[in-house]
């Protein structure tokens, strides 16, 4: 689905401010993986993020989904195949138009956009049902604008409108990382029985050890613009947040650090 | 006295356009498009040439339509592939445009009262089927007789005209592309990660807007009988003076009461105008300073009564409380 062919990028390149963000990091998605993502900040996680998104172009290396090269692409055209969800709650979402219409917004994602109604009475009865799998009770809110949700209705929602149109690819990009523990909580089950109902494969960033356990088949560690650790499969779920530590230790020769881990 | 606020309404119609325009730019773009004061002379200057050459009325008025939506574009282009600031961009444009305007035109005036133009065909057509004398039988039996306005066309076709423009915009907010075009004011990132090309719905945006505006112009020139270069100083704060005072009276919950409100701002904004200029001390020169306190006052004062409000609001809440802890106290001393 997702092949990452040694990309490497590298910022403020020949100054004294010069960083390797990302150093020929090879990496491919099956259909249906769920691979989580961890690694201190400066790791390089967000920079391969934007990479594959296409906010950012990699110096060297390609990006292919589904078997195309999308490398060259620009933001808009490769949302076409991908899904996201920021870690910013407000950032997924129009605060000044209604739950209908940003739905409307999320379901032309995949087609051209013309100059028929986004919200017709038959879309309309979708969005409803669509929305009854968060059992927020949006659906009874679809006229409602959605500056006035939660921040944990708004991600929700967001994560709803990544989703629906059943991407090629789900980018997570510390979407928990804002909201509060309970929250949080909802929104992993959420996103949790998603991707496993519509086999979605998917890339999740997380800060969070226990979170990065407990969804998806994969996991990667990474750290310096490189991925240091790999587990998928039986191996994954034999891991713990304690084994996870020892390991990076183990590789790096130094503590991870990072007082952004939620270790428990 | 009435005359002149009708008057007021029959031009308060015909810049609603252009606040329309203003609209699209400022409050659904969100992006504050000075181009207006240059592209609404384009329209007066392009409508009045053609005419004087002797095209119909309503296709200069179209043409001068085309010409403001391809100078918004140019704006549009500016800011988006240019990546030149949205303000400096508008100033760019309306400084172009002066002497654009003034080449089109050839000089710096074009009386336009001898030629046809649409407000005339309109006006002769109007009064072939006679509704004028209806209204003014109907006045005058209804003892109004001390106001009877020269002709009731120009108020009522270009009424009907501004919220056909409405119904049309509107509708238009609701398709597919009209709500990736609010999006796009709304949250860019967000529906660039739904696939939308922001850059060629921001072009796209301006365009129609600066259309809008230019179309007001070429009307405006026809209703005032002249195309002048200096007509469009201080548009933009009248567009957007429309805007504000029209959401601050009549609310903007929705996109079709918001588009209602700013016709019926750009009326007031005219006849407000009228009724200050009648003040013995002020004179002509002086509308540009009206406009800006105008505009300053609808800024300000929802905001104040707001606050007001809320302090309204908090003296009873306190007050509230007080009488329930003194009910409480002397339940109290009667056990």
């Amino acid at each position: 689905m997702l092949q990452l062919k040694q990309i490497t990028k590298v910022f403020n390149e020949g100054t004294v401010d010069e960083k390797v963000a990302l150093h020929s990091i090879d990496l491919t998605l099956a259909p249906g993986d769920f691979v989580t993502i961890i690694g201190s900040n400066g790791a390089g996680k967000s920079t391969l993020m934007n990479i594959i998104s296409g906010r950012l172009f990699p110096d060297t290396g390609s990006v292919l989904i589904n078997g195309k090269d999308v490398t060259e692409m620009c933001e808009h055209q490769r949302a076409r195949y991908i899904g996201r969800v920021f870690q910013d709650p407000l950032v997924g979402t129009a605060p000044n138009m209604t739950i209908e219409e940003n739905l409307a917004l999320a379901y032309g994602r995949t087609r051209k956009r013309t100059l028929q109604f986004g919200v017709t009475k038959k879309r309309r009865e979708f969005f409803k049902e669509t929305l009854e799998t968060l059992q927020l009770g949006l659906e009874h809110r679809l006229n409602a604008k959605v500056g006035l949700l939660s921040g944990g209705e708004r991600q929700a929602l967001s994560l709803l409108m990544a989703t629906f149109t059943n991407p090629d690819l789900l980018l997570l990009d510390e979407h928990t990382a804002a909201l509060d523990p309970a929250r949080a909580e909802l929104i992993t089950e959420l996103t949790k029985n998603i991707v496993e109902k519509a086999k979605l494969t998917t890339l999740m960033v997380t800060h969070n050890m226990e979170q990065a356990l407990k969804l998806g088949n994969r996991l990667i560690m990474m750290d310096g613009g490189q991925i240091i650790f790999e587990a998928s499969g039986k191996e994954k779920e034999k891991l713990t947040v304690e084994k996870l530590l020892q390991e990076f230790q183990r590789i790096r020769g130094s503590q991870f650090t990072s007082d952004r881990v939620v270790l428990v | 006295m009435f005359t002149a606020i009708f008057a007021s309404v029959e031009a308060g119609f015909i810049y609603a356009i252009m606040a329309l325009g203003v609209y699209l730019s400022f409050r659904i773009l969100d992006f504050p498009d000075l181009t207006v004061d240059g592209s609404f002379v384009t329209g007066a200057a392009v409508a009045a040439v053609l005419i004087i050459n002797g095209t119909n009325p309503f296709i200069a008025s179209f043409v001068a339509l085309l010409a403001g939506f391809v100078a918004g574009c140019i704006t549009g282009l500016l800011h988006t592939k240019g990546k030149i600031n949205p303000l400096l961009s508008g100033i760019l444009m309306m400084i172009a445009l002066y002497s654009i305007n003034l080449r089109i035109m050839g000089k710096s005036n074009v009386p336009l009262l001898q030629e046809e133009s649409v407000i005339t065909i309109l006006t002769d057509w109007w009064q072939k089927i006679g509704i004028d004398e209806m209204i003014e039988n109907a006045l005058i039996s209804m003892k109004l007789v001390d106001f009877v306005p020269k002709t009731w066309a120009i108020v009522v076709l270009m009424a009907l005209l501004v919220i056909i423009i409405k119904i049309l915009i509107d509708q238009f907010l609701k398709t597919e592309i009209g709500l990736a075009l609010r999006a796009t004011g709304d949250n860019k990132r967000m529906i660039t990660s739904f696939s939308a090309n922001t850059d060629v719905l921001t072009i796209f945006g301006l365009g129609l807007s600066n259309a809008l505006v230019a179309f007001s112009g070429a009307l405006v020139a026809q209703y005032g009988g002249f195309s002048d270069v200096g007509m469009g100083i201080g548009m933009i704060i009248i567009g957007l003076a429309s805007v504000i005072i029209g959401e601050a009276l009549f609310g903007a919950n929705s996109i079709a009461r918001a588009t209602l409100a700013v016709i019926g701002g750009a009326i007031v904004y005219r006849i407000v105008v009228t009724l200050a200029l009648r003040v013995q001390f002020l004179e002509t020169g002086d509308v540009k300073l009206i406009t800006a306190f105008i505009v300053i006052a609808a800024l300000i004062l929802p905001q104040f009564i707001a606050s007001q409000n809320e302090k309204r609001r908090k003296k009873l809440k306190s007050q509230r409380r007080g009488e329930h802890v003194a009910t409480a106290q002397t339940d109290y001393k009667s056990i």
